[in-house]
Order: C-alpha cells, then structure tokens, then sequence
C-alpha cells in the first residue's frame, strides 16, 4: 500500500512538471510561434500610455528576451525556492511556491489563489453533497422501480439537468429566487461570508449556487447509479446474498449499491478535482469571488501568470483526487487490492 | 484609441483642460446640516441637470460595484474616467472639478490649494498655496512637499505605467529625469519647486494657459514619502481626502471608512454624507444590473450604463425608466471623408456623402436613442463647455438625408450619376460594420457606391486608415471613425481630430481628413488665451470651419443609459464627470 501511494505521488509530481510545461509553452511559445515580438508580450504589462520604448525595457525585465527555456527554468526556481521583483523603493517577494507574479495587479500569484480557494471549496463541498445524496438516491430509487412514474419522471428531471447549462439555470435562478421579486427568498450575486465568521449566513449566500450547481451533477449521477444499480442487482452475488436471507435493504445498500458506487468514485473524483480548479461558470453567474472567477478575470485582462497559475493549482487537485479515488477504490470495492 | 489619443496629447502638452473630478457641490455642501427632504419623484433624466433628491443626512453604507475592475487605486497609476471621479474621495488635488449638476460642474475650484494657480505672464511659471489645516489620515501634516513628491513619482512609468502623462510631459524635469526611486536624490527644482511648506511652483516647457486643467489630475494628490511603497502603494494609498482604506482586497474589492484626520473646514467641495463606502468587483455584469435594480448595490461605479439584458427590462416598464437618466457623453462617433481621394477631393462631392447620409441608420448602428446616442449634426458634443450645435447639412424632416440635395452636389462635381469608393471600418466592432452597411445602403441611393473593407483595430490608424500614403493608395475614401475627451473641453475635444499638425505620414493619427491651415492657427491663437470663456468661440470657429470643409460626417454624440436606485440622495451628472458625482452621493 506504501509503496503504491509513493509510486503514485512520483507519477503525480511528473505529471504535474508535464502539466506545467504544457502550459508554459502554451502562454509563451504559443505567441511567439504566431509572431508577438518580447516588446508586444510586455506591452500588455505597461500600461496604456507606455513608449516603445518602455515596453523594449519591460521586456527586458520581464526576461522575455531569453530563451525559453531558460524563462521556463526561471519559473521552476521561483516554484521551488521563491523569486524576486524590484519595483519602486523596494523589492517585492514572491515566495515558494511562487506560482508567477501578476505585472498587471502587483501580487504575487500563489497568496491569491489561497484566498480564492475557500469560496471554491465551499461551493463544491456543499454543491457535492446536495448532487450525491439527491443524485444517488434518486438513481437507486429508479433502478428499484424500474418502469414506474417516479423513473420516468426522475429520468426526464435528470436529462433537463443534464441538458441546461449553468448559465442559464444560474441566471433563472437568480431571476426566480434572487433580485428583489415576490419568490425571494435567497441570497442575490456577490455576497460571500466565511463559515468561521458565520455559517449559517455562510450556507444562505450559498444555498442558491449549490443547489444549482448540484441540479446539473445530480442528474448525471442519477443516471449513472441507475445504471449500475440496474445492472449489480441483476448479478449473481446478489440472488446469492437473498438466498442466504439478508434483508432486502441489506442486500441493495450493502450490497447492491457498494458494487455500483465504483464508477461513480471515478467521475466523482474527476468532478470535484475539476470544480476544486475553478467552477468558472458558476461563479461568473452569481458573482462568487472564487478560483473560476480568478480565472476569468486573468484571461479577460490578458494576465498570463494569472491563468498560468490557476491552471497548475486546476491540474494539482485533478491529480491529488485522481489519487484519492484510486486509493478509495480498495476501500469501497473489496475485490480490489492495490499492489 | 484612448491610449494613442493619450501619447499624442502629451507630446502636444496643451490638453490639458477639465478631466474627472470635481468635489462638494454647492447645493449639498458643508457638514452641519442632518436634513433630508422627503424622497423625490423619480423620472426620467431626473438627475441629468439638477440635484435628484438633495440631502446633507449623513451616515449610512454605499455600496458600489464594478463589473471589471480598478487599473489601480494609485494616484500616480490610474486612468479610468471612473477612477478619477472616485479618487476624489480618498484624494485631494491642488485643484477639482466643481461637485455640481450640468455645465456648472464642468468649472475648474481650489481643492487643496486656497485659490486656483496664479500663471506668471508668460504662462510657463503657476504658483499654487496650500490651505491650513491640511493632514494625512495619519494625522502628519499635508505639506507642499508631499505634493512635489507625488507628482515626481508619477514620472516613472515604469513603476507606475497606467497613469496620464500630461505632468511628465510639460514640467522641465532635469534631463533623463525617471522619478524618485531610479534618479534618488536628483534636484527636481527645475519642474518644480516648494520653497516653503505652503508653496508650489511649476515650470513647464511651453506656455499654457489652462494648467488648473492639469493640476485637478489625480497625480498632484499628496503622498508621503515615508509612507511610499512603490507599485505596492495602491493596496493601501494614505489618504488625503474624507475617506481611507479599511480594508483592500485586489481582485474582489475594498472598504472605505471616515478619515478622523481629514477636516471638513479645509475642504468647501465634499459634503461626505456616507459613514461607510463599499466596493465590490469583478462582479458579473448582468448580475451587477439586476442588483442595482432590485436595491442590493447603489452604484455601478464604472458610469458606461446598463447591459443590452438590463435596458430590454428597463425601457418598456415606465416606473423602472422613471429611475433611469441618459446623458450625453464627450464622444463623437462619425465618418471621415478624406480628401486626399479621388473625386472625394472635391468639396461637393464630400457635401454629397454628407446630405445623403440617413443619419436614423447611423444611430440604429450604434444601438439607437437611448444607448446608441443622439444624432450628431456637428463635431462638439452639446456638453462640451461652450458648445453650440448647429446644422449645416440638414438630413430631411426624418433624418434620413435629403437626396434632392445630394444629386445637386453630385452633379457640381461633375460626378452626377455618383462615384465609387472604399469605407474602412474596425473589424472587431460589430457597430463600425453596422454603420459602413448602412452608409453603403444610404449612399447607393444617390448612386455612390461604396466597398467594405474591414481592418484590424489594433493596427487602424498606424498602418490603414490613418496612414496617408495607405488611404491613398486604396482609395479609402471614408473611414469610420470615434472619439472621446477625457475632458470637457474644446481644445482636448478638437485638437488631436481636427489640428493638421497631429497627422503622420507613417500613420497614427486619428485626424485622417482634416488638413486646414486657418484651423491650426486657430489652435495656436488658443494656448495663449488665459480666459477659458475667451476660448469657447475658438472652439466654436474650429467646428464650424471644419464641416463647411465637409471632411467629417458626424454620426452620433454617445450616450449611456444609468439606474439611478431607490434611497440614493443628491444624485446628479456633471459635465465633467459625464455619470454621476460620486463625492456628492449619500443614502437615505
């Protein structure tokens, strides 16, 4: 088992060196290949009024003017040991992990990120645990009663949910519950509280987010532990586990659904990895000062450390919950053993 | 264009004129007051010239948001119209624009200063005196010094690349001057001088009579210099106004609360009614606008109006537009015909273009009446101080052109069954192509046809349409065009789109047609006029001379559409601002 997680914490760590070059090459050669100059690439980074000449100076600075690799190696070093940046009347730290530095806003990349990621967090555990209970629950209840009402109207909900983006059912949403109009009743776009600072207040501003973040995941997972149920209550272990007169609630949680809970680790820890990332079009809906917002506001303002950043800390919790799942797998499935 | 605009007018220095700020309005100025008159009747345009709900209440929170967000918070390192309005409630210049309604808001008063400058006779030398009583939030004393200090620091684009360079462009800095921090300890004196605590004098390079313009921008704000943290100063600039940070959060937004050290006696122009100012950004902006309809937030502090979602709700329901008002901006959309084109260098033939233009098609192009703007029939906006519209090409009763008129041109030119040329537009904005088709259908009528030919806006002026030899060559005969003032006034409105001296032959320029030498003079005989009502008819002169030359077809003079919430007091547009005065606002 130790050995398994130290094999796979040295295949995350490379693919996160991959994740990291992939990306470099993307915001740095990507543009050069297409023809930006050093001085055009820094032009972004001074400002409206700035000379050719100021932009010939920030691109030295900046050390677009060095090979790639050597900037590639330069962003490495301030990962691992932390970076420097002269500006005014003192030098600006960007401490390990320096995941870049914002020339647009003046910050180091990394405390952002930290900052960003309890609203992040908060919208996908809550959101997660509405979409796993509501989802699960409802595919078990339709694999059980299979051609009835409930499956039928379960299924036709799952496929809307599926179907309509958040855009869409966040913007509705707001509209029907939100805004100030006779069905308010919950919090409008923009308010973030912390749950140390008040929980309760901290679920009412995110009640509305989860529940439709959790609309459009629920009805996936719906769909997808009906499947499962549908086919692990038809396998032989079970007729056995009756046979043997294990009670019928016994024999579908205990047996039934612990069979059809695999796969849904799987896309579960794929999906809430992502969300971890940045759940971008949420937040946009509703204002949340989150990782996705993070990420948005970066590319509209052309802010490459910014959505380089976000983009390796989207790759880190992809990789750890991939690690998770893999590891949860021998917990949940009794046939699997790690080696 | 803002940014080329900019380059320009700092090469050219005498720009200079009004900008965004303006500070207490007389109608709610002073602090003794706790009065609130019953809320008014909201209506349409209710705020545009006249205060909306006055009161001098104080307390209370105001909430802003912003769908974008700050270039910075720094003095020395912001450019934003909004940002200047703003600044002024943390930030006080030697000079502000008058916090009042309409064109009375558009006035040039003493901020800092005890009186506006006091110009030497050639106009090259302005003393300026520092009020009593002035401190930091601190509680360290404001001191001529600091303002000498703020303004050498906005020399360093480096370090502060966002702000306006006016100051760094006209002052006589030492040679290779670059700002505090890279030439330490460099005398200054010959830009500027503080022979007391009290005392400030600049010397610039050129004569200009309008340098009370310059010395409202937010740069001559006072920083000091212990406190000064280079680029990080914006996460907490030492205020100098009524309000200071509480708490900044880049990114998502920050808190002002009273500055115990800032004292309403030194300070006529702010009434600083709220106890609390809120701002939140990087807020979605559909979100923005239903949370300003429905009471959530009070402003949407960038000032360019509602979304395209928002004004579909808002314009057919009459109480919603009841609380809405629709100023006229300082920009001008329009055409320009150049000249230099074949048979456009005959002026009837340019007269032709201009009757057979439908200018209802122009303003349907740019999003029609309310966000679009008004039909333009002249260059100057109607808010730019002085301003007076005139009309030398009526379009017809419906303005959709008078082609009798046209034909008549047409036919002067010799050219009676019309010609053919190419309209050049910015290829990324989808209004420009909507008013190129619009003008080709408008046009054909008279026989004139015309050829789209789409460019890339970031190349439009320095390598297409603004490059004389190019336009030429490609028989560019019109090219849609814009621009705005960052101030209310003619000199920054007219200069760098109708002053032949601005267009390069290697391009550039915005100016792509006007080449008359009476003008040029005209801008000339202006910088060295001290009394800014003596140049109005200047700028009036320059407008008129240059639609009789008919090298510009006006479209239309911007507008945006503001919501103006429910519980907002003493809510007004000035004219300087073009939004409303955020130092004048309080809540209920």
């Amino acid at each position: 088992m130790v050995t398994y997680i130290i094999r796979r914490l040295i295949g995350a760590v490379i693919m996160l060196l991959i994740v990291s070059m992939a990306t470099f090459a993307i915001f740095f050669l990507v543009p050069q290949i297409a023809g930006a100059t050093p001085e055009g690439m820094a032009s972004r980074y001074v400002g409206r009024t700035a000379s050719a000449e100021t932009a010939k100076l920030a691109a030295e600075r900046l050390g677009f003017n060095d090979p790639l690799i050597v900037q590639y190696g330069r962003f490495v070093k301030g990962v691992v040991a932390g970076a420097e940046y002269d500006y005014g009347p003192g030098v600006e730290k960007c401490p390990a992990p320096c995941l870049g530095y914002s020339f647009i806003t003046r910050q180091p990349v990394f405390p952002d990120l930290m900052n960003r990621l309890p609203v992040t967090f908060s919208l996908a555990i809550g959101a997660a645990v509405i979409w796993l209970l509501a989802g699960v629950g409802i595919g078990v209840l339709s694999a059980l009663r299979r051609g009835s009402f409930f499956d039928r109207a379960a299924m036709t909900v799952a496929l809307a949910g599926v179907s309509l983006p958040i855009f869409f059912t966040g913007l509705v949403s707001l509209l029907v519950f939100a805004y100030g109009n006779p069905f308010s009743w919950a919090a409008q776009g923009g308010h973030y509280t912390t749950f140390l600072d008040s929980p309760v207040q901290w679920a009412y501003n995110l009640i509305l987010p989860w529940v439709t973040l959790a609309f459009l995941f629920a009805a996936t997972y719906a769909r997808l532990t009906r499947a499962g149920m549908l086919e692990t209550m038809n396998e032989d272990y079970i007729r056995t586990a009756r046979a043997k007169g294990l009670g019928e609630r016994k024999v579908i949680v205990k047996h039934g659904l612990r069979g059809a809970l695999t796969p849904i680790i799987t896309v579960f820890g794929l999906d809430f990895g992502l969300l971890i990332g940045g759940a971008v079009l949420t937040e946009s809906a509703y204002s949340l000062p989150g990782l996705g917002k993070y990420a948005v506001d970066a590319i509209t303002n052309q802010d490459l450390p910014k959505v380089m950043g976000v983009t390796l800390l989207a790759a880190v919790f992809v990789v750890i919950a991939n690690l998770i799942v893999d590891l949860l797998y021998a917990v949940v499935d009794p046939r699997v053993r790690l080696a | 264009m803002k940014k080329r605009r900019v380059a320009a007018a700092a090469v050219t220095a005498a720009l200079a004129m009004g900008l965004a700020a303006c500070g207490g309005t007389s109608t709610t100025g002073g602090e003794s007051g706790q009065s609130a008159a019953p809320a008014a009747k909201a209506e349409f345009n209710a705020a545009l010239t006249k205060v909306f709900n006055p009161s001098t209440k104080k307390g209370g929170t105001i909430k802003f948001a912003n769908s974008g967000d700050w270039d910075s918070l720094d003095p020395a390192d912001t450019y934003y119209g909004y940002s200047w309005n703003f600044i002024r409630l943390y930030g006080r210049a030697l000079t502000m624009f008058k916090s009042a309604p309409g064109a009375e808001g558009a006035t040039v008063v003493p901020d800092l200063a005890t009186d506006l400058g006091k110009p030497s006779e050639d106009f090259k030398t302005w003393t300026y005196t520092l009020r009593d009583g002035l401190k930091f939030e601190d509680g360290t004393p404001i001191t001529s010094k600091d303002v000498a200090y703020a303004v050498a620091r906005s020399t360093d684009k480096e370090t502060f690349p966002n702000g306006p360079t006016y100051l760094k462009d006209m002052l006589n800095w030492p040679k290779g001057y670059e700002g505090p921090y890279k030439s330490k300890d460099v005398d200054f004196s010959s830009a500027i001088e503080t022979p007391d605590d009290k005392t400030i004098i600049f010397h610039l390079t050129q004569p200009y009579s309008g340098f009370d313009y310059l010395a409202q921008m937010s740069p001559t704000m006072p920083v000091p210099k212990a406190k000064d943290t280079g680029a990080k100063y914006r996460e907490h600039v030492i205020s100098s106004g009524p309000y200071m940070f509480e708490k900044n959060e880049i990114g998502k937004g920050f808190t002002l609360v009273r500055n115990p050290h800032w004292d309403p006696a030194t300070d006529p122009n702010r009434p600083a009614l709220p106890d609390r100012i809120e701002v939140q950004t990087n807020v979605n902006a559909d979100d923005l606008d239903n949370r300003l309809m429905s009471g959530d937030i009070h402003i949407d502090v960038a000032g360019t109006g509602v979304q395209p979602a928002a004004m579909s709700k808002i314009l057919p329901d009459p109480n919603l537009k009841a609380q809405t008002d629709n100023p006229t901006l300082q920009r001008l959309w329009y055409t320009s015909i150049s000249p230099t084109v074949k048979p456009l260098d005959n002026i009837d033939c340019r007269k032709a273009v201009l009757y057979a233009a439908d200018k209802t098609g122009y303003q349907s192009a740019y999003g029609g009446e309310f966000s679009g703007g008004q039909i333009a029939t002249n260059l100057m906006p109607p808010s730019i101080p002085g301003a007076q519209p005139f009309d030398l090409y009526p379009s017809g009763p419906d303005g959709t052109g008078d082609l009798a008129k046209a034909k008549e041109h047409l036919a002067a030119c010799g050219q009676p069954n019309g010609f053919e040329t190419n309209i050049a537009y910015r290829a990324e904005r989808p209004k420009e192509k909507a008013t190129a088709e619009a003008l080709q259908q408008s046009l054909a009528r008279v026989g004139i046809k015309l050829t789209l030919k789409p460019y890339p806006q970031a190349d439009y002026f320095s390598l297409y349409a603004g490059k004389p030899p190019y336009v030429v060559e490609n028989k560019l005969g019109l090219a849609v065009n814009g621009w705005g003032s960052d101030y209310p006034d003619g000199y920054g409105f007219l200069q760098q789109i109708t002053d032949s001296r601005v267009i390069r032959e290697t391009g550039g320029s915005s100016n792509i047609s006007v080449r008359i030498p009476e003008v040029d003079k005209m801008f000339d005989q202006s910088l060295q006029e001290a009394d800014a009502k003596k140049r109005e008819p200047i700028w009036n002169a320059i407008d008129k001379r240059v639609m009789e030359e008919a090298v510009i077809l006006p479209g239309v003079w911007a507008k945006s559409l503001l919501f103006r919430p429910k519980g907002l007091t003493n809510v007004f547009i000035s004219d300087s601002q073009q939004m409303y005065d955020y130092v004048a606002l309080g809540v209920q």
